[in-house]
């Protein structure tokens, strides 16, 4: 009865831990990252997931010429400052946080319409704990008409 | 003795797990170094994706359906209200995928409406978007709260678009927190089209010579590409099963794959300068664009068939 029991607790867990992962990412991503694009207007599109120290993640879109832009990479309080470059298609780094203080935002335009690759990598951290860290990270675009 | 065979199962399938990914390891270190054998002064447009890593988190973004209708704008277009999906059709859809596209076409013509201040077609065009929402059991994301801050605050501009912005973070977030990024990708992708359709209309027949409208068209071979990853990484569902509402639309766009594929784009290596002033750094590079005039014609013809069938 004891193992019926504890076998339903575990997949009750399975089944409800993803949903509940993603509505602490979504209000971490409306309440926190989106206020780091102000004064950008947000595109309003949701790029967020729960990663680990040590993992990594690519996002790929095509930015247009006539607009600034804000990319705002943010993680969440238990994970390391999280390092993200902007990479073009010639595997060329546009920038790189980590040589800028880590910063959580860009802001640039471009003279001619491109895609590019945003490259993230949450580092793993230099404490000692028993299990590596996890959180949420969202990546979020603000744009506005170039003056 | 169970409890024993479930540790040395286990650390077989982690061996094999760990070869596995110094194979695939292997294979992409291989391809990268071709890659590298030549370094042209101009690359084209896909050559982005060579290098993708499965075992990362990978995310694609297609422009939002206000961000498509900025680009349209700051392109020099100008309002007509005719190019809008008729709000008759509203009563029309009620599939998931009819409603999830025409979630982003509304949203994308709220956009346009709004950006050319166009107050009432802009609350008449939320409250469409509002239906889509809700035949697709997205709560919450477009309620009456919303559709009353957008009345009391038609004439800021600034407030209106983060109106328009808010509602489709809920809707595409509450998607893809229900696991149900495959709609997510149909709404996006019907917002794509129809700015698409917008902009390919406004230009007509008028030449494609220096047309910054053109060339807004020809660059969405760059998201056509990020489109067709997009819906390729949903044709299958969780459990195995092939995703039809995907798999029909993957269909559906061969013809305007095969008109972007006329369309040359390349692009020479970016050059970066900060700007300390304004805080806003400068990405420097050429684009060259080839296409010609039939060819250009034959993709505005795909884009309205494709855009007529969405709306259906």
């Amino acid at each position: 009865m004891r193992r019926i029991y504890l076998l339903f607790l575990i997949l009750t867990l399975a089944a409800v831990t993803p949903s509940l992962s993603y509505a602490q990412c979504k209000g971490f991503a409306k309440k926190i990252c989106k206020l780091e694009l102000i004064p950008y207007i947000h595109d309003g599109n949701y790029h967020a997931a729960i990663l680990t120290e040590g993992e990594e993640a690519e996002l790929y879109k095509t930015f247009y010429s006539g607009q600034d832009y804000r990319i705002s990479i943010c993680g969440t309080d238990a994970l390391p400052e999280i390092e993200f470059q902007v990479v073009d298609s010639y595997k060329n780094v546009l920038y790189d946080n980590t040589e800028h203080n880590n910063s959580r935002i860009w802001d640039f335009n471009l003279e001619s319409s491109q895609q590019l690759k945003i490259a993230i990598k949450v580092p793993t951290s230099e404490a000692q704990s028993e299990y590596p860290a996890s959180g949420c990270v969202a990546i979020m675009f603000g744009f506005k008409e170039t003056k | 003795m169970q409890q024993t065979n479930i540790v040395s199962l286990t650390s077989k399938l982690l061996v094999a797990f760990l070869l596995f990914l110094s194979f695939t390891a292997c294979q992409s270190g291989k391809q990268k170094q071709d890659s590298e054998v030549s370094i042209e002064d101009f690359i084209s447009d896909d050559d982005i994706f060579d290098d993708i890593d499965k075992a990362k988190k990978i995310f694609y973004s297609l422009p939002s359906p206000l961000e498509t209708a900025m680009i349209i704008k700051s392109a020099g277009a100008e309002y007509d209200q005719e190019l809008l999906n008729s709000l008759d059709n509203v009563e029309k859809y009620s599939s998931s995928r009819a409603l999830a596209l025409n979630l982003g076409i509304y949203t994308t013509d709220l956009s346009f409406a709004s950006l050319f201040e166009q107050t009432q077609t802009s609350i008449d065009y939320m409250n469409a978007a509002r239906s889509m929402a809700e035949g697709l059991n997205i709560t919450d994301a477009i309620d009456k709260n919303t559709i009353d801050k957008l009345e009391q605050n038609l004439d800021n501009r600034d407030i209106v678009m983060d109106i328009i912005s808010e509602t489709f973070l809920n809707s595409s977030s509450y998607l893809k927190e229900n696991e149900r990024q495959d709609v997510a990708a149909i709404v996006l992708v019907g917002g794509w089209v129809e700015g698409l359709y917008i902009a390919s209309e406004l230009i007509g027949d008028n030449s494609i010579e220096n047309n910054k409208l053109a060339d807004r068209v020809l660059e969405q071979k760059l998201s056509f590409n990020i489109v067709q990853r997009l819906l390729d990484d949903n044709k299958e569902k969780a459990n195995g099963e092939s995703n039809q509402d995907i798999v029909d639309m993957i269909a559906q766009l061969e013809e305007i794959k095969a008109a972007f594929d006329k369309v040359k784009i390349e692009t020479s290596k970016a050059t970066v300068e900060e700007n300390d002033e304004s805080g806003v750094a400068q990405v420097s590079s050429t684009t060259k664009i080839t296409v010609t005039p039939e060819d250009f014609k034959a993709l505005q013809a795909s884009i309205n068939k494709l855009r007529t069938s969405f709306i259906q």
